[in-house]
Parts: C-alpha cells; sequence; structure tokens
C-alpha cells in the first residue's frame, strides 16, 4: 500500500535530498507533499492526510517543535509518526521533541542509512 | 572561551558536513583571528545569528565556483550558474555547519537559539559588523578552493542576547547593501 509523505523544512534541498532518500529506501511512495514552514504544514493538512511527516525544527513562522504539539493535539493527525530532522542536536530539544510525541529524531547532516534505520523502525 | 577549542569545534562540525553530506573531504587552513569581518570582495555568503548568555553571528563563504560544486554535491546535479537552488544550498550548509557547532557551544556555554541563514552573492561587496568582538576565521581547501567559517561570540548583556543579536545582523546587511 503506498505511503503517503509529507516533507517539512524551510530548504528546498533538504526537502529534495529527502525525498530521494525516501525513493532509495524502497518506501512504497505515494504522494509525498512538501512545506516550507509548520504553518504551511498545517494548512496543507486541512485538505490531505498523509502517513508520515518528516519536519525540520529551527524554520521560520511556526516551529518544527510548534508544529509537532499542534499535530498531537488534533484528532485527525494525532496518530500520525513525525521524524524531526534537524541540526537541533542539544538533548534538552531532544527531549522535548520525544516528550511531544515525535516517532523519531535525525540529526544533520545525515546519511542515508540513518533516514532508513528511523523508517524501519515506524513503517 | 577557548579559542583553540572553538576553533576545533568549527573544524569538526564542518568536515563532518562536507564528508556526510557532500561526501568532500576538507583540508585544514590555519585558523586566526581578527578585529573586523571584511569576508569576501565577491562571491557567497550566508550569516547566522546566535542568541543566548552568549550572542554573535557567524558566516560561511566562498567563490561563486566553491557554491556551485557544494550545491551539486548537495543535490547531485550540475549548476552551471548560480541560481536559488544554490543559494538555498549554501544557506543550508551553513546551517548545519553552525547549528552543529552551535550543539557544541551548548555544553559550555548554554541553551542557545540559531537565526535563519541569509545568503548574498554578488561582486565588489563588504561587510562590516557593529560587535566589538574578535572574529575566529577558520578557513579551508574545499578541492583547491578556498572556503571559510566565520564566527564572533561575546557574553550577552541584554536578556537572551535577541535584541543586541538584531542589531548586529541588521548592521551587516545593511552594510553589505550600502
Amino acid at each position: 500500500m503506498a505511503l503517503d509523505v509529507m516533507i517539512v523544512d524551510d530548504s528546498a534541498a533538504i526537502r529534495k535530498i529527502l525525498h530521494r532518500v525516501l525513493v532509495q529506501a524502497d518506501v512504497p511512495l505515494g504522494a509525498v507533499l512538501e512545506a516550507g514552514d509548520g504553518k504551511e504544514a498545517l494548512e496543507k493538512l486541512k485538505s490531505a492526510s498523509v502517513g508520515l511527516i518528516l519536519s525540520d525544527i529551527n524554520m521560520p513562522n511556526m516551529d518544527g517543535l510548534e508544529l509537532l504539539s499542534a499535530l498531537k493535539n488534533q484528532d485527525q493527525t494525532r496518530g500520525v509518526p513525525v521524524i524531526m530532522v534537524t541540526t537541533e542536536g542539544s538533548s534538552s530539544r531532544v527531549m522535548e521533541a520525544v516528550n511531544l510525541g515525535a516517532a523519531g529524531y535525525v540529526r544533520k547532516p545525515f546519511t542515508a542509512d540513518q533516514i532508513k534505520e528511523k523508517l524501519a523502525g515506524i513503517i | 572561551m577557548n579559542q583553540e577549542k572553538l576553533i576545533e569545534m568549527v573544524r569538526q562540525a564542518t568536515r563532518d558536513v562536507f564528508g556526510t553530506m557532500l561526501g568532500i573531504e576538507l583540508t585544514d587552513e590555519e585558523a586566526y583571528v581578527q578585529e573586523s569581518a571584511p569576508g569576501p570582495s565577491e562571491g557567497v555568503m550566508a550569516l547566522v545569528g546566535l542568541a543566548g548568555r552568549w550572542a554573535g553571528s557567524g558566516t560561511f563563504s566562498c567563490s561563486a565556483e566553491s557554491a556551485r560544486l557544494i550545491a551539486g554535491q548537495l543535490l547531485m546535479q550540475p549548476y552551471e550558474s548560480i541560481d536559488d537552488e544554490v543559494l538555498d544550498a549554501i544557506g543550508e550548509v551553513t546551517n548545519m555547519v553552525l547549528g552543529n557547532v552551535k550543539t557544541a557551544l551548548e555544553e559550555e556555554l548554554g541553551p542557545m537559539g540559531l537565526s535563519i541563514p541569509t545568503v548574498i552573492y554578488g561582486r565588489n561587496f563588504t561587510t562590516r559588523s557593529v560587535a566589538k568582538s574578535n572574529w575566529t576565521v577558520v578557513p579551508f581547501l574545499c578541492q583547491g578552493q578556498r572556503v571559510e567559517v566565520h564566527l564572533c561570540l561575546a557574553p550577552s548583556k541584554e536578556a537572551g542576547g535577541l535584541t543586541r543579536l538584531a542589531k548586529d545582523q541588521l548592521s551587516a546587511v545593511l552594510s553589505i547593501l550600502d
């Protein structure tokens, strides 16, 4: 069954790289939605549903932790696994994401294998 | 802040980003400290702000040719000119390098915030910062071309350092636009 995915990052380069990694990881991809920040992601999720979200933390308008919190407070998105892919590496930020319900945490810079490993544990 | 330790943090973060994301092995050049932040007179420069009990700015700069090479390695496609994708790629490389420096610094200096990168491309531009602190310059050779990471940090006198940081960044950008 195809998996619809959303990639949230203010860098188009990182969105492109993560899309490529998903293809390389043999994820049975359906639609791949992209958003440049948390606000845009929430807006797009009003009219679409996805089975996995990869999100940066440090973004303009609405950061990844605010997005994660909003997703976990909405019935239709509460169960969607969210993997944080970010340069934020301090233990306090990791714990904050885990406490908010993140399904995984990958630090930039990342290898394709690190992303695949996280995906394997979730999908 | 120990200067040698700071230089090693920058070297480690930069080598890590280039090795992992770009498949490029960097060669260290001699790092040094300077009073002002002249940066390059042309090419691509990305600037981020750091805020916390210590605050300041960090930059990554390189030639246009290196920027095209870096973007090409990151996105696995050739670039013949500097376009939005190349500038976005340099912004993201800067975000990763200085984001990892920030994480290392947080162990000593406490929690810090990192701003969204601003990327500048042009010829005959100069940069200036109103910050009084010295800049640590950490150069590398990237496939024969020089790339540099500049970092300026000082104890923040204002809560969170955000106001001072914003002033510094605004001054730097305005002097580029002059």
